[in-house]
């Protein structure tokens, strides 16, 4: 069966040992995590938690269900595909040669990203967007040499009704 | 009211209705133990911390109430793991209570520190480190809400040193109610007609119980389905009981050491009602195999259970219980009685099964282990709780003993850990005082927690061991033989004590039977005594248990005797 990537977004309490109930249950059942992030929420008694994971459909209903299950686990929703907003960030150091900075730097305005960090031999550049725009970004970059990249991973919101 | 952490933890498990408590102490626990000898609640001291917490777990099964075992820090809490896996492998409702080093040296490798709630996370329903004495109360009662509602399971509280001693403002906690935990109890009565069309239709139907009707009570309804709708019934190894085995519809056992009739339908049936079972590879054998022309109802009240590893026709997430309640209720309106006439064919079929490969040995010589079993069904007739070990020893008592009813036969069933059955059997003992409780052990497995003797002896208990002696790890040893050319290698038990002056060794009574004719008068003295009994039999050393499944083939390709 097709391996599909599932973007799911948790409700838990924010209490210690939580995220290691849930990637724990990731790494026990033999499931994998493409991408996590963790932060509080408006009540700081919650968090929210979301993870990417590459899985066929059986498997997903699977892991879905188990973190359902955990005790901690308040709501949980699969935000796959365009019911949700879905963002990421990611900070990309690439090399800047002179005769490749004007490149750069079009590129930089073309996709509205920042250049945080100038050097003379390399620029650092912030992005947001979602997974389309950050591998376009990256494929026009990789030839020009990146040097190093940090991503935060994926979080989803439920778009509102209209 | 000014109490103490330590009070506090005491009052509460009162509060639950906790008269009983299996443990073992040490450092970190002495003040809580300080305190338990002041009260009512009764603690029964074991050997070995495994001991304990089996015991609790097979207390559980037994009573229908919540097991409790409390043991102290680092090694106490990790001779637990086993057993707290084994209970949450059988969704058995336990509680256990681990000491911890004080707060301030948590996390510096103290002198007994372990991190039990990390090594246990995996293998609990739940558990929590009590930071503060102020949370005490209602993690306790949230804990034991947990380990019984629905998909029961063990729950672990680690308690430090300090959160113990400190005194505070005592308030009642309140109810525990969760808003991340809801089990689900009531079905979906929308998939519940579907059900009863499936019913109607089916020509070849089969009820399949397991572990889930025996934790929820739900053997009545069961029963009353089954009887009503006149569909043969098999069950899990821990649904044992949740149908009487002496019942004209029971079909056997279904799995690895199932019976040929039950296998058979499963293979051949249109129909499967599948009630508080998980589908275990030792029950489905080759998955893509697993009753190829059947619709299946999946009732469970874990939704992780179903589709987890079959597919399913018609899920129902429910309580067993609640579930069977309603379609009994929906099945008093159907007219059956054509419906019934036209699985006529089905029930010669299952007959026939029946008839041509019944569960059989050959008594010659040298005692059988089945006949050992047998003679003991009836001389006890059928009536006493039986806890086993692991490996033959526990598949001859479960194709054996005809259980007749829930709660008497208390195995480890998921995990299969060898050493349950003598904990196990004070367990169920101290449960049930007037009952009369056998372990059926093996000659290997019995040694992974003979020191519990001791604990048998200094509380009385009457419990009676039942060791089917063959000198082999024979389960493994059959494996061997079957697929590894009769190599046995490392299961020549040759070395093992002399059984009879072990138990008086420890101030039981040991007796021993190495001809057929002396095992119903070893059993009757052992059995009639009131003592603490093991009873040593020296079977047939290479008998197989039969039928058998091999690992990863179609449980309809059985390999017979
Ligand atoms: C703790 C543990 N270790 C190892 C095993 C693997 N194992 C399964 S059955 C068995 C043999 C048991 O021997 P015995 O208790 O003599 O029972 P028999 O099969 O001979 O009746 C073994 C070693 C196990 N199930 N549990
Ligand atoms: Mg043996």
């Amino acid at each position: 069966m097709n391996e599909e990537k599932h973007v799911i977004s948790m409700l838990v309490d924010n209490k210690p040992g939580v995220l290691s109930r849930i990637v724990g249950l990731f790494s026990g059942r033999g499931f994998n995590i493409e991408s996590l992030c963790v932060a509080e929420t408006m009540d700081p008694h919650t968090s929210s938690i979301t993870i990417v994971t590459m899985a066929n459909l059986p498997i997903v209903e699977q892991i879905e269900k188990q973190l359902n299950k955990l005790v901690n686990v308040i709501k949980l929703r699969d935000l796959t595909g365009p019911k949700s907003v879905k963002r990421e960030m990611a900070l990309i150091c690439v090399k800047a040669k002179t005769e490749n900075r004007a490149e750069i730097l079009s590129i930089v305005d073309i996709f509205r990203c920042k250049v945080v960090d100038v050097g003379p031999e390399h620029y650092i550049i912030e992005v947001t967007g979602d997974e389309g725009k950050l591998s376009a970004l990256l494929n026009l970059l990789k030839p020009l040499g990146i040097k190093k990249i940090a991503r935060t991973g994926v979080i989803a919101q439920l778009r509102e009704p209209k | 009211m000014k109490l103490k952490g330590t009070e506090i933890l005491l009052k509460t498990l009162k509060s639950e209705g906790v008269d009983t408590i299996f443990g073992y102490p040490g450092g970190v626990v002495l003040d809580l133990y300080d305190d338990l000898i002041r009260t009512d609640i009764r603690h029964i001291l074991v050997r070995h911390e495994q001991g304990a917490i089996h015991a609790a777990d097979a207390y559980a099964r037994a009573s229908g109430k919540v097991g409790v075992c409390l043991v102290t820090s680092g090694p106490g809490a990790t001779n637990t793991v086993t057993g707290i896996a084994s209970a949450y492998m059988d969704s058995i409702p336990v509680v256990v209570i681990t000491g911890q080093v004080p707060t301030p040296l948590i996390g510096n490798d103290a002198f007994q520190e372990v991190d039990i709630v990390g090594i246990t996370r995996p293998c609990t329903k739940h558990n929590y480190l009590v930071k503060y004495t102020e949370d005490l109360a209602e993690t306790v009662k949230e804990a034991f809400y947990i380990a019984k509602s629905g998909r029961p399971g063990p729950v672990l509280i680690d308690l430090p040193k300090d959160v113990g001693n400190k005194t505070i403002t005592y308030n009642a906690p309140r109810e525990a109610k969760l808003k991340s935990y809801n089990p689900t109890y009531k079905p979906n009565m929308k998939q519940l007609h579907k059900v009863v069309e499936l019913i109607k239709t089916a020509k070849k139907p089969i009820l399949f119980a397991g572990g889930g009707v025996i934790l929820s009570g739900a053997s009545a309804e069961l029963k009353k389905l089954a009887k009503k709708t006149k569909i043969p019934v098999t069950t899990s190894l821990m649904g044992l009981g949740a149908f009487p085995g002496t019942d004209p519809l029971w079909l056997g056992m279904i799995g690895m050491h199932g019976t040929y009739r039950a296998n058979m339908s499963t293979g051949d049936c249109d129909l499967i009602l599948a009630v508080g079972v998980r589908f275990d590879d030792r029950v489905t054998g080759k998955i893509n195999t697993f009753a190829p022309q059947s619709k299946i109802v999946h009732i469970d009240i874990d939704p992780t259970s179903i589709r987890k590893n079959i597919p399913v026709t018609v899920p129902v997430v429910g309580d067993c219980k609640i579930s069977l309640k309603h379609l009994n209720r929906l099945i008093e309106e159907v007219n059956l009685r054509d419906i019934i006439k036209k699985r006529k064919k089905w029930a010669d079929q299952i007959d026939l099964w029946k008839n041509t490969k019944p569960l059989a040995y050959d008594q010659k010589d040298i005692i059988k282990p089945q006949y050992v079993v047998e003679k003991l069904y009836d001389l006890t007739e059928g009536k006493a709780i039986v806890t086993t070990e692991v490996g033959q020893n526990q598949m001859w008592a479960a194709q054996y003993y005809h259980f007749d009813r829930p709660g008497h036969f208390i195995t480890s069933g998921g995990l299969g850990c060898m050493g349950f059955g003598l904990p196990a059997a004070i367990g169920a003992q101290i449960a049930c005082p007037d009952k009369l409780v056998v372990d059926i052990a093996g000659d290997g497995s019995i040694q992974m927690n003979i020191q519990e003797m001791a604990t048998a002896v200094q509380y009385c208990l009457p419990i009676k061991i039942v060791i089917l002696n063959n000198g082999y790890l024979g389960m493994v040893r059959q494996w061997q033989e079957l697929f590894y050319k009769k190599q046995y290698a490392c299961t020549n038990l040759d070395h093992s004590p002399d059984f009879v002056k072990l138990a008086e060794a420890y101030g039981a009574v040991g007796l021993r039977a190495t001809k057929p004719d002396e095992v119903e008068s070893v059993l009757s003295k052992g059995l009639f005594s009131t003592d603490t009994v093991i009873m040593d039999f020296r079977i047939e050393r290479e008998e197989s248990v039969y039928p058998m499944v091999p690992a990863g083939t179609a449980i309809t390709e059985m390999l017979l005797v």
